[in-house]
């Protein structure tokens, strides 16, 4: 039983960053209209400006969760200026397709350079060691992922679905030339939306970066898992995304624990499942 | 009618003894095929590096001076047998390649085995660990350079087993190298006095340990045995750190480790782990030298693994043995056999042999990952601890199982 409530926290660990990723995407399909199948590689890049900043920049862990996302923001905000908003209107496929050439683009380049097994990154020593709480030795960094990505998340959830400007970019996505005729500069406000999912991604991998290796591919991994995630809570939806995120982690970490083998096969089990019987996701809506 | 057929005759003579001719000026023609994960999680152990390696064996081989022409190609298997078994059918059939070197993954590689033998071709592996070729499933083709689970078992775990770590427990990536490595670690830890408890099976190139790693400190083992490589390696050692499993009393025993894992871990998160390994470039004067040509030419500027010393050490000894044939490469069974009759020596690994089952026997060592303090600047991270003598580090030809030996 105790091994059992570790598993479970070692699931909600890992449902952070499932969250984390598939909200920034849900937010740019839900927006943009765009699959991103980039998002893994700005994940990426997230981490490794962390690396950057620290061994070029002097500059710690703490600096790198406010100016990776930033920088590998812009760095979003510029595909999209100059490559993306040629997509507009048109189906599906054209965005999957450029944006999955740009991952390969960004992790061949990184790849070419640092190679594949990675770069080390501590952890900060405030967040250093860990305590016992009697069923599992847990570690300080890893609690403080979990409750970071929630707030990060409901912050995230509470800015589109509570305020005005959230209001301003729901309309704008279901008609974009009456929002205009009221005088809201909706390209911009789209090159924002997608600044701010490709932000949250590169937050996600600075945060990821003292826990696992910095590596060119460490997206490539984790980017299809993520996008059965936001299938299962059904594309576009924010809320749906962030629950599925954690209650996958969670699924995931059980079936480490009861049947190995298939852990990583369990979350597409899942989206069979749920596309059998829900096409639209748990918390999608029939268009 | 008559004068025509004897035209036609002679035409076909002539094309026939033109088409001989063509074959014996092709004689010293060689094409060389280096197989390997190029971007996954066994890239910087294999990859491009042992296609420098591979590079470097033959422009120091000196042969191309005496009128041979050697062609190399490299291929990316991406980790899964049947496009390495179809790159080596390839290869093989359309570009002629005769023989293929390295082969990372022993999944792939025991793919790849069994077509080299079906075509007559030839493996020079050093990326693979699994000792299954040299045993059940050796071949005439195939030749097994720089390590196996063999002997990282007898090395690493004898050695842990014999230091007081007499209670195991695996994780354990679940493919073929994993099974390989704990079946034959579990036999060494058993022959030392030792138990295992138990094990997890994870899938290869798994970034999140945690799980299994909570199952490990579940089950109080004083050892706990990575039967992984590579980025699965890397990060569960990284993340054991994390889950205090060293300071709760638990040794991790790194069962295959290369010096491009211990360089992205860092020395912080390395330092005294131990391992087995068969090469590091600061040996001697001949390992250190052939190391910088190495690093100045690799894009990354990493020093060798011991598989990229495998790769250069297996190609030399291939060229001296192609010299000593006269030329006719093409029969890959025939080549293998001489090889095999002749002794290696070359920088790297020194003298040696290799054994009628395909092994090649040479030194292996017992190393421990230095302290931060103690490394004098970037890739000094090697204390030798023990050298394992040749006849030690592999199996026994008494025991091992290949059917080759039962003539």
């Amino acid at each position: 039983m105790q091994a059992l409530y570790a598993q479970l926290l070692v699931g909600l660990i890992n449902g952070s960053f499932y969250a984390l990723l598939s909200l920034g995407l849900a937010v740019i399909f839900g927006m943009l209209n765009i699959i991103n199948f980039a998002h893994g590689a700005l994940y990426m890049m997230g981490a490794f400006c962390a690396y950057f900043l620290l061994n070029l920049g002097g500059l710690g862990y703490w600096w790198a969760l406010i100016i990776a996302p930033i920088i590998v923001g812009i760095f979003g905000m510029i595909l999209e200026r100059t490559l993306l908003k040629w997509l507009t209107g048109l189906d599906h496929l054209y965005g999957l397709l450029l944006t999955f050439g740009i991952a390969l683009i960004v992790q061949g380049i990184f790849q070419n350079y640092f190679g594949s097994s990675g770069l080390p990154y501590a952890i900060p020593d405030e967040l250093k060691g860990g305590t016992n709480l009697g069923f599992m030795f847990l570690p300080i960094y890893r609690g403080w992922v979990v409750i970071f990505s929630l707030v990060v998340c409901i912050a995230t959830w509470f800015l589109i679905e509570k305020t005005r400007l959230g209001a301003y970019l729901r309309a704008a996505t279901e008609n974009p030339t009456l929002v205009r005729a009221f005088g809201i500069n909706v390209p911009r406000m789209i090159t924002l939306t997608y600044g701010l999912g490709v932000g949250l991604a590169a937050l996600a991998g600075v945060l990821s970066a003292p826990i696992n290796q910095v590596r060119p591919l460490m997206g490539a991994d984790l980017i299809i898992v993520v996008f059965a995630v936001v299938v299962i809570g059904g594309m576009g939806s924010i809320m749906g995304s962030i629950l599925t995120g954690f209650a996958l982690g969670v699924i995931e970490g059980l079936t480490k624990y009861f049947y190995p083998e298939a852990s990583n096969t369990v979350v597409f089990v899942l989206m069979v499942l749920v596309l059998l019987v829900k096409p639209t996701g748990l918390t999608g809506r029939a268009t | 009618m008559k004068t025509r057929f004897i035209a036609s005759l002679l035409l076909t003579t002539a094309l026939t003894v033109a088409a001989a001719g063509h074959a014996s000026a092709d004689d010293k023609v060689v094409k060389i095929g280096s197989l390997s994960d190029q971007s996954g999680l066994y890239a910087d152990l294999g990859g491009p590096g042992s296609t420098l390696a591979a590079q470097m064996a033959i422009e120091d081989s000196g042969l191309t001076g005496k009128g041979w022409k050697i062609d190399l190609i490299s291929g990316d298997h991406q980790n899964k047998p049947d496009v390495g078994a179809n790159l080596a059918r390839q290869w093989i059939d359309v570009d002629k390649v005769d023989a293929i070197v390295d082969v990372p993954n022993s999944g792939v590689a025991l793919a790849v085995n069994n077509v080299v033998k079906e075509k007559n071709s030839i493996m020079l592996n050093s990326g693979a660990g699994t000792s299954d070729l040299t045993n059940a499933q050796c071949t005439p083709n195939t030749i097994h350079w720089t390590y196996d689970t063999y002997t990282l078992a007898h090395g690493t775990g004898s050695a842990l087993a014999k230091a007081g770590g007499d209670t195991w427990f695996f994780l354990t990536a679940d493919y073929a190298f994993g099974a390989a490595i704990e079946r034959d670690t579990t036999a060494a830890v058993e022959a030392a006095g030792g138990k295992v408890l138990g094990g997890v099976k994870h899938p290869l190139n798994t970034s999140d340990f945690s799980s299994f790693l909570l199952q490990a400190q579940a089950s109080k083992a004083k050892v706990i045995g990575l039967a992984n490589a590579g980025g699965d390696s890397t990060n569960a050692i990284k993340q054991a750190a994390e889950f205090g499993i060293s300071s709760g009393g638990q040794k991790l025993a790194a069962l295959l480790l290369f010096i491009t894992d211990v360089h992205s871990l860092g020395l912080n998160t390395a330092q005294g782990l131990s391992f087995t390994e068969t090469f590091y470039w600061d040996t001697n004067d001949q390992t250190r030298a052939f190391s910088k040509r190495f690093q100045e030419r690799m894009k990354n500027h990493s020093m060798p693994t011991m598989v990229h010393a495998g790769v250069y050490a297996s190609l030399l000894h291939y060229f001296k043995t192609l010299e000593a044939l006269g030329g006719n490469p093409h029969d890959g069974a025939k080549v293998v056999a001489k090889m095999k009759e002749l002794p290696t020596d070359d920088p790297l690994f020194g003298k040696g042999s290799i054994e009628p089952n395909g092994r090649t026997i040479h030194p292996a060592y017992l190393f421990e990952v230095k302290k931060p303090a103690e490394s004098k600047g970037p890739w000094d991270y090697y204390k030798l601890v023990a050298t394992i003598p040749a006849n030690e580090a592999f199996t026994p030809l008494d025991k091992s199982t290949c059917p080759l030996l039962k003539k």
